[in-house]
């Protein structure tokens, strides 16, 4: 059911936390196939922004539509929300009692319902697909942090989701290892997948994202495509960012 | 025409809203706990109607007609509840005892299994893991009725051991200090003393913060009190303190503290069964403190007595703490085994009771209140001292 | 050394290296007599050691009346169970050994030396000088550990995935067969009476059912310790601490005394359900505590990634968090069930004839006076090196749980 106003439509979205009040009336709208990167310091609400997105952070008031169903408290909204849209976070999360295959094929067949020999053979593919095979039956500390991230990205995309996000995926890897992670996502995009990453890589952010969001204090101070964004940026936070963080 | 697939939220169907599953959840949940504490409750009335016993503690006031062979002052036409009493300070009693003795032996024993040496090594690992791997109930019935039962002699061959301390089967019996005639004059040389050591602890705190430098205030407080102590001492007529020697007429000693085999055995007992626990953990909170440490302090030139109390104890105490504190409350829990062996103490005292009036729930209350509060007061002290204890973390 | 007397060079020229004599000389002077404060103490230990151990074995030797325990071993050991009937005692041993040996042969490691430690007992046991029907029993547990191996060994080759859920089954199983095989059933088998008067078979069975029930109970209060919904959690917490709270002699008082005025007349529970509802209820409350550190240890990350993934919270806590939490705790389950079955032995003070209340009415006998030393040793050992083994296999479970951090 597609349609032109997005696959995800965030209404003046509030936050609190107790009295800190975390996300102050974002409006954002992602259309089906764009990649939107999220930047902004630390403390912005960017990550929480995203975990609301699939309700592991529940929203006070505003409205959050994903793929025109709404999210509220009606546990069945929930539910399905989260079959659509898949999550890699910043510190893997992955179960490190089952292997690599086990991670990936865990939730088709307990969620999903599939039999056991097809999950695992979709995960092989998807192993494939993030170029480690070789580590399938391998356990996850066993691995260096860039192949678990891979593993991580991969047990997303078993659910196949409609959307992909990506709560700074590279942030707790090595630097050797960022490209590997960045390469797949790159992949990712290029095939077609919706994708919000928050993010400090501005490089990537240049050749993949569509648009670039800022949020700054629990606002989105502004969006553009990443040619306007880091040649004219409109506002003094952006531009204050933007030198810290660019060289 | 663009139709989402939205759920109205005015059609929200109620056993779907994450909200109301909760509160309904927590409501059939406290439904069932109720109904189940509803239905004992019913038994429990019916059951006492029928055999005439209202839940009443009045009967803590009738005599109690039966004898507790140690203990404080008590006598069998005395009140029930002055038994109970009796049992409960026999507990106290050797709990203190119990957890000073075991502390004593666990931190030896405990250094000991990180000692250079090989033999006394090897040795505190047997004691420990022979002891941890017996049940102390079996531990208990070897000590009173293997030991000292059978072992020792009858009470006209006590063992004799230096400085009149006579140990036999009735066990043992050793001089005791009593109070004479002049101790009431020295007791207000004592009080006197104990005001002026607070008065000297908080002004010597106050010096120390004013200076700025570390300090030991109490053993300024110590050296007041004894100071006092020593004064009255000598200006009392006669002596306020007489020594009590045990001599044995015709069957039994007269004179003296008299321990009975019973508290011997739970005594001895309860510290080899929990002097092995604490060895373990003092080894654990020993073993915890990094080499590093060590290493840095004496590099930078601390002194072995000084390494000792500022960089090792207070880190090992951190790990030692939690663990120690439980092992405190279950050998004070573990003194209840004392039934077994005859000890009067608090449960042997409730059941009695209880054999004699049949007052079930009230003697049930009183003794689960006892253990409760015993419990509740060492968490609570051993939570404050963990919480002072606590680096302060980011 | 001068090139005329006729040695080569290379002879003479290394060091010889220290003989083992000398090594060990040098051993003690390190660890035994390192200065003056170690000699002295090696040599009061030492002497200590040596009076107690010479004492020791003088009296098992020449006074102790080792006569008490053969003459009473089944009465210590299995109380009053009717001897026609004590087949199904050893049936139930071989079945525990046949699991035993079965899943020795597949797993290899810890499991199969204890396999093969029961089998080489029983072996051992059966030279000893007791009646010959008694001996055959014995050495028939050598047989069922055997064949238990050998089937062990026969799935390795043919089984498929599907026999490990077989022998998770056989060993959850076990336990009720063997209380229904003990007990009887009406009808199929018959019922044994008197059932708290089976010695040192009631502190097996306590434990194990004690340890079989209260660790799900465990479990289930852990998790409703740390519940989002208020009511559950102050239910649970308030259960734990007041059980923690006292001791568990106290328990067993009132179960045999309250229990019955809690209870309408036309429900009666026999002593020992009793006790061993209570030892569970109690162990749960500690088990709750062991389980609750190993779900503290538990990451957010973990449920949020779950959670992300689609899996709801029953499905998240069976499948990620208990497995975790459970095996990041096993040492201190280990720790829980040996102390169950130490405390087993307070069984005897509501009435129930364990091991413990069985020799105290042996050594009251006239004929056996004075034997209680012989009796505690005995006791003591058995107990021993039961416990002993639990815990050596808790160290091995924990050692290899502590590798690559699975």
């Amino acid at each position: 059911m597609s349609n032109d106003a997005g696959i995800i439509i965030c209404r003046d979205v509030h936050k609190w936390y107790g009295s800190y009040h975390a996300l102050r009336g974002i409006s954002l709208s992602v259309r089906r196939g764009e990649v939107i990167v999220i930047c902004g310091p630390s403390g912005s609400g960017k990550s929480t922004f995203i975990r609301t997105i699939n309700r592991l952070e529940e929203h006070q008031r505003g409205q959050i539509l994903v793929d025109g169903v709404e999210l509220t408290h009606d546990l069945r909204s929930v539910e399905t929300i989260r079959r659509d849209v898949g999550m890699v976070f910043q510190q893997f999360n992955l179960f490190p009692h089952l292997t690599v295959l086990q991670n990936v094929s865990l939730a088709p067949i307990w969620v999903l319902k599939m039999s056991r020999r097809k999950a695992s053979e979709i995960g092989l593919r998807l192993l494939e697909r993030v170029g480690i095979p070789e580590q399938a039956s391998k356990f996850p500390s066993q691995l260096s942090g860039g192949q678990q991230q891979r593993v991580a990205i991969a047990r997303a995309l078993a659910m196949t989701p409609k959307i992909m996000l990506f709560d700074e995926p590279t942030s707790a890897l090595d630097p050797e290892m960022i490209k590997e992670v960045l390469d797949v996502m790159k992949a990712l995009a290029v095939g077609g997948m919706t994708m919000i990453v928050v993010t400090h890589e501005m490089a990537f952010a240049r050749d993949v994202a569509d648009r670039i969001a800022f949020f700054d204090a629990g606002q989105l101070i502004e969006q553009s495509p990443p040619g306007q964004f880091f040649a004219a940026p409109q506002h003094e936070r952006t531009r204050r960012f933007l030198s810290q963080v660019l060289q | 025409m663009f139709r989402p697939r939205v759920i109205p939220s005015h059609s929200l169907r109620l056993w779907r809203d994450t909200r109301v599953l909760r509160v309904v959840g927590q409501a059939v949940f406290l439904a069932a706990v109720a109904a189940g504490a509803w239905w004992l409750l019913v038994n429990l009335q019916a059951n006492l109607r029928s055999s005439g016993l209202n839940l009443s503690f009045r009967f803590l006031r009738h005599t109690a007609g039966f004898p507790i062979s140690e203990g404080i002052r008590y006598s069998p036409t005395d009140s029930n509840g002055h038994a109970f009493w009796v049992g409960f300070v026999n507990t106290a009693r050797i709990a203190a005892i119990g957890i000073v003795l075991a502390t004593v032996v666990g931190v030896l024993v405990g250094v000991a299994r990180l000692s250079a040496n090989w033999l006394v090594r090897k040795l505190a690992a047997l004691y420990v893991e022979a002891i941890r791997n017996i049940p102390l109930p079996v531990q208990l019935f070897f000590w009173y009725f293997a030991v000292i039962l059978t072992g020792l002699p009858a009470a006209s061959n006590s063992i004799r051991l230096p400085g009149a301390i006579y140990l036999s089967r009735r066990g043992l019996c050793m001089p005791w200090l009593i109070p004479t005639a002049s101790f009431a004059t020295w007791r207000w040389f004592l009080v006197g003393g104990a005001v002026s050591a607070v008065v000297v602890y908080a002004f010597r705190r106050l010096q120390l913060k004013r200076i700025d430098r570390p300090g030991i205030p109490i053993l300024w407080s110590v050296a007041t009190l004894l100071l006092a102590g020593t004064v009255g001492w000598c200006i009392t007529a006669g002596r306020p303190l007489a020594l009590d020697v045990p001599v044995f007429e015709r069957f039994n000693f007269e004179g003296g503290i008299w321990l009975s085999a019973s508290f011997l055995a739970l005594l001895v007992g309860l510290t080899t069964y929990t002097g092995a626990f604490i060895a373990e953990i003092v080894r654990a909170g020993i073993q915890a403190v990094d080499r590093g440490q060590v290493e840095a302090a004496k590099a930078l030139g601390l002194r072995r007595r000084n390494l000792l109390r500022l960089v090792v104890l207070p880190q090992a105490m951190r790990v030692i703490l939690p663990p120690l504190g439980s092992q405190y409350l279950s050998l004070a829990k573990n003194s209840s085994l004392g039934i077994l062996i005859g000890y009067y103490d608090l449960l042997n005292v409730s059941t009695t009771i209880f054999n004699q009036t049949g007052r079930a729930v009230e003697m049930m209350l009183l003794i689960m209140g006892s253990y409760l509060s015993l419990s509740f007061l060492f968490s609570f002290t051993l939570n404050y001292y963990n919480r002072r204890m606590q680096p302060v973390e980011k | 050394m001068p090139d005329d007397i006729g040695i080569a060079p290379s002879d003479n020229v290394q060091p010889l290296p220290p003989v083992d004599g000398i090594r060990a000389l040098r051993w003690a002077r390190q660890n035994l007599f390192g200065s003056w404060f170690h000699t002295v103490l090696t040599l009061a230990s030492a002497a200590l050691v040596a009076t107690v151990a010479f004492g020791l074995i003088r009296w098992a030797i020449h006074e102790a009346r080792w006569e008490v325990i053969p003459a009473n071993l089944k009465l210590l050991l299995v109380g009053t169970y009717p001897t026609d009937q004590m087949w199904r005692v050893w049936m139930t041993l071989y079945l525990a050994v046949l699991l035993l040996g079965f899943s020795g042969a597949r797993r290899g490691g810890s499991i199969r030396r204890i396999s093969e430690v029961a089998a080489g007992a029983s072996i051992l046991l059966g030279i000893l000088p007791l009646s010959l029907g008694v001996r055959v029993w014995i050495l028939g547990t050598a047989l069922s550990v055997a064949i238990g191996f050998g089937l062990g060994c026969l799935t390795l080759r043919n089984g498929g995935s599907s026999v490990k859920r077989v022998e998770l089954a056989a060993w959850l199983l076990s336990v009720p067969a063997s209380v229904i095989l003990l007990n009887g059933v009406g009808g199929i088998l018959p019922v044994v009476e008197a059932r708290a008067q089976w010695g040192f078979l009631l502190n097996l069975l306590g434990a194990t059912v004690g340890i079989c029930l209260s660790l799900p109970l465990g479990v289930l209060l852990a998790l409703g310790r740390r519940s989002q919904l208020p009511a559950v959690r102050w239910v649970c917490v308030a259960y734990i601490e007041i059980i923690r709270g006292v001791p568990l002699i106290t328990l067993l008082f009132m179960a045999n005394i309250m229990l019955q005025i809690l209870l309408p007349d036309s429900i009666r529970i026999e002593l020992v359900v009793r006790a061993m509802l209570t030892i569970t209820a109690f162990s749960a409350a500690y088990m709750a505590e062991n389980v609750r550190g190993g779900l503290q240890a538990i990451p957010k990350g973990q449920r949020e990634a779950a959670h992300a993934l689609g899996l709801n919270s029953i499905l998240t806590t069976a499948l990620i968090v208990l497995p975790q939490a459970i095996r990041a705790v096993i040492p201190a389950i280990v720790g829980q069930a040996i102390a169950l079955f130490k405390d087993t032995t307070l069984f005897g003070f509501i009435g129930i004839l364990e091991l413990l209340s069985v020799s105290r009415s042996v050594a009251a006998n006239l004929e056996w006076r004075g034997t209680v030393f012989e009796l505690y040793v005995f006791i003591g050992l058995l107990f021993w090196i039961l416990c002993y083994s639990m815990s050596y296999v808790g160290r091995r479970i924990e050692k290899a749980l502590g590798v690559g951090q699975r």
